[in-house]
């Protein structure tokens, strides 16, 4: 079936086009001048103004292992993270702590924590996984690198983004 | 023909071309991008140098670096000549255009020819080749599509182009472009008659149909460089680039330095035959000091970079034409309107002597 549109009957002035083109011009010509003279407001100039500083508490950023007030790194290899990263950019190798240690209990140390960067999707699943708050994702978004082996990032890059972290339950101290 | 003259001519060229023509076309391109952006609420390029100064240097060396890619089915010889031929025309057209009154007693434009505007009809409508041979060259449908209506369109508007500025030459009595110039210092821009006897009614009853020359000339120009409200032969959206699609590298360039060389040759000429040239009331001409040779080229090129904002602007507001509509604008318009206009300047003319 047809239809036909009806066109609007444009009267003599409108047919001229001139007023429009004109108008439209200027129209153009405001939104150059406003520009010229830094009157409209722009996007943000990335590298040099950031929006760091107004990220939300619960950004996700990189993950990043922490260490908790004594210095122990909280992690204690037990894989949970491994298994439940979607994209399988974890891979940790456990070690044993030696028995004279002050956290022999603990038992298990990560000898290897590696994140392939490249792979990981910033879903947070580690950091919801960890029973023992060691993996956090922190506010790191620029993450660069020029080869495959720079985007891994090896147990002191991890240490050295999460820093220590306060506050949170030390179920493994001496007292309890 | 002396040796001087030579030596002369040749330092005009040379000066003019590698001075002032190359660098404004790079930087033309520059201010296209900027002012596109700021019509739109963007910034532009703005990262290579002060405020972005220095992206034409940074494009220059992108893309002299490119892979100059030859498609396999093309007609080689063309393929190559046609982005040649599209620079060539743009670039003798400045030949004849005066850009300054004297410097040190050597008058400033090229070629004096006393057939000066049919000098720039004859080399400007040259320009259509190089679009139309490599639109052919590249076997490829949207290149050749592009290069269809390349020359449908430029047939159109030669037309018009043609019989707008035949009302400025009546005006004056002489094809020379310098005398134009000349008549418009001692008359008043033909299209704002403030010098000389400027009170005179029939002078103004004369801008008239001069303004509306202007005009059509000026809509003629913008087809003729293939800017935006005609410009058919590259619809980005609708051939994908129309005649240059097949081409990279320098030869794409070419084609874009023919463009805006075009757009300022353009403009010279719109500046000469409207514009009063180099003139600026209040700043005599260089026989007074070569202080003022200089301000006169300043001035003739100040004004040109004025025409090319214009280009710019109107480029960035106007949605471009259908095909049929271009068509009908210009055979049923435009060539009527300067038709008219060059009987109502007669008619003005018979009647008063200026």
């Amino acid at each position: 079936m047809t239809v036909t549109v009806p066109r609007p009957k444009l009267n003599w002035r409108e047919r001229l086009y001139l007023p429009a083109i004109l108008a439209g011009l200027v129209i153009t010509f405001k939104h150059f001048k406003n520009m010229l003279f830094g009157r409209t407001k722009v996007t943000m100039q990335y590298p040099e103004q950031r929006w760091d500083s107004n990220l939300p508490d619960h950004y996700r950023g990189a993950p990043a292992l922490v260490r908790d007030e004594d210095g122990r790194v909280r992690c204690v290899a037990c894989q949970l993270c491994e298994f439940i990263c979607p994209p399988r950019a974890i891979k940790i190798i456990p070690g044993e702590i030696p028995s004279k240690d002050r956290f022999a209990k603990v038992e298990k140390y990560p000898e290897a924590f590696d994140i392939d960067m490249i792979r990981c999707i910033f879903c947070g699943m580690c950091e919801e996984v960890c029973p023992e708050q060691a993996i956090y994702l922190r506010k790191d978004y620029a993450i660069t690198g020029f080869t495959r082996a720079e985007m891994v990032h090896h147990k002191e890059k991890l240490l050295e983004i999460g820093g220590v972290m306060h506050g949170v339950v030390l179920k493994w101290n001496d007292k309890k | 023909m002396d040796f001087p003259f030579v030596v002369i001519s040749l330092l005009k060229i040379v000066g003019i071309l590698f001075l002032v023509i190359l660098p404004m076309v790079s930087y033309a391109v520059y201010a296209e991008r900027r002012v596109s952006a700021f019509i739109q609420d963007r910034l532009g390029p703005n990262r290579v140098g002060p405020a972005g100064l220095f992206q034409p240097i940074a494009d220059m060396f992108k893309l002299l670096l490119k892979e100059d890619f030859t498609p396999a089915n093309v007609n080689t010889f063309y393929y190559w000549l046609a982005p040649c031929l599209a620079v060539m025309p743009a670039i003798i057209t400045i030949a004849v255009v005066p850009f300054g009154s004297t410097l040190f007693g050597v008058p400033m434009v090229i070629a004096d020819v006393n057939v000066g505007i049919l000098f720039v009809f004859a080399i400007a409508s040259l320009g259509v080749y190089g679009i139309v041979i490599g639109g052919w060259a590249s076997n490829s449908k949207y290149p050749f599509l592009g290069g269809i209506r390349s020359s449908a369109q430029m047939l159109s508007y030669e037309l018009s182009l043609g019989l707008a500025v035949i009302p400025v030459f009546l005006l004056v009595g002489n094809l020379r472009l310098t005398s134009v110039v000349r008549y418009q210092i001692e008359h008043g821009w033909s299209i704002a008659p403030f010098v000389g006897d400027w009170t005179n009614p029939w002078k103004w009853l004369l801008t008239v149909p001069m303004v509306t020359s202007f005009l059509v000339f000026m809509i003629a120009i913008f087809a003729e460089t293939n800017r935006l409200p005609f410009d058919l032969p590259e619809a980005e959206q609708e051939l994908a680039g129309g005649y240059n699609t097949e081409y990279s590298s320098m030869k794409f360039a070419l084609y874009f330095l023919g463009e805006y060389t075009a757009m300022i040759t353009g403009s010279a000429v719109i500046v000469t035959l409207f514009f009063g040239g180099w003139h600026l009331p209040g700043i005599p001409d260089g026989s007074h000091g070569w202080i003022f040779g200089l301000i006169n080229i300043v001035v003739f090129f100040g004004k040109v970079a004025v025409m090319i904002f214009v280009f710019m602007w109107v480029r960035w507001t106007l949605p471009r034409f259908r095909y049929d509509q271009l068509m009908r604008l210009g055979w049923l318009f435009f060539f009527e309107i300067a038709l008219v206009n060059i009987f109502v300047v007669a008619a003005i003319l018979s009647f008063v002597r200026l």
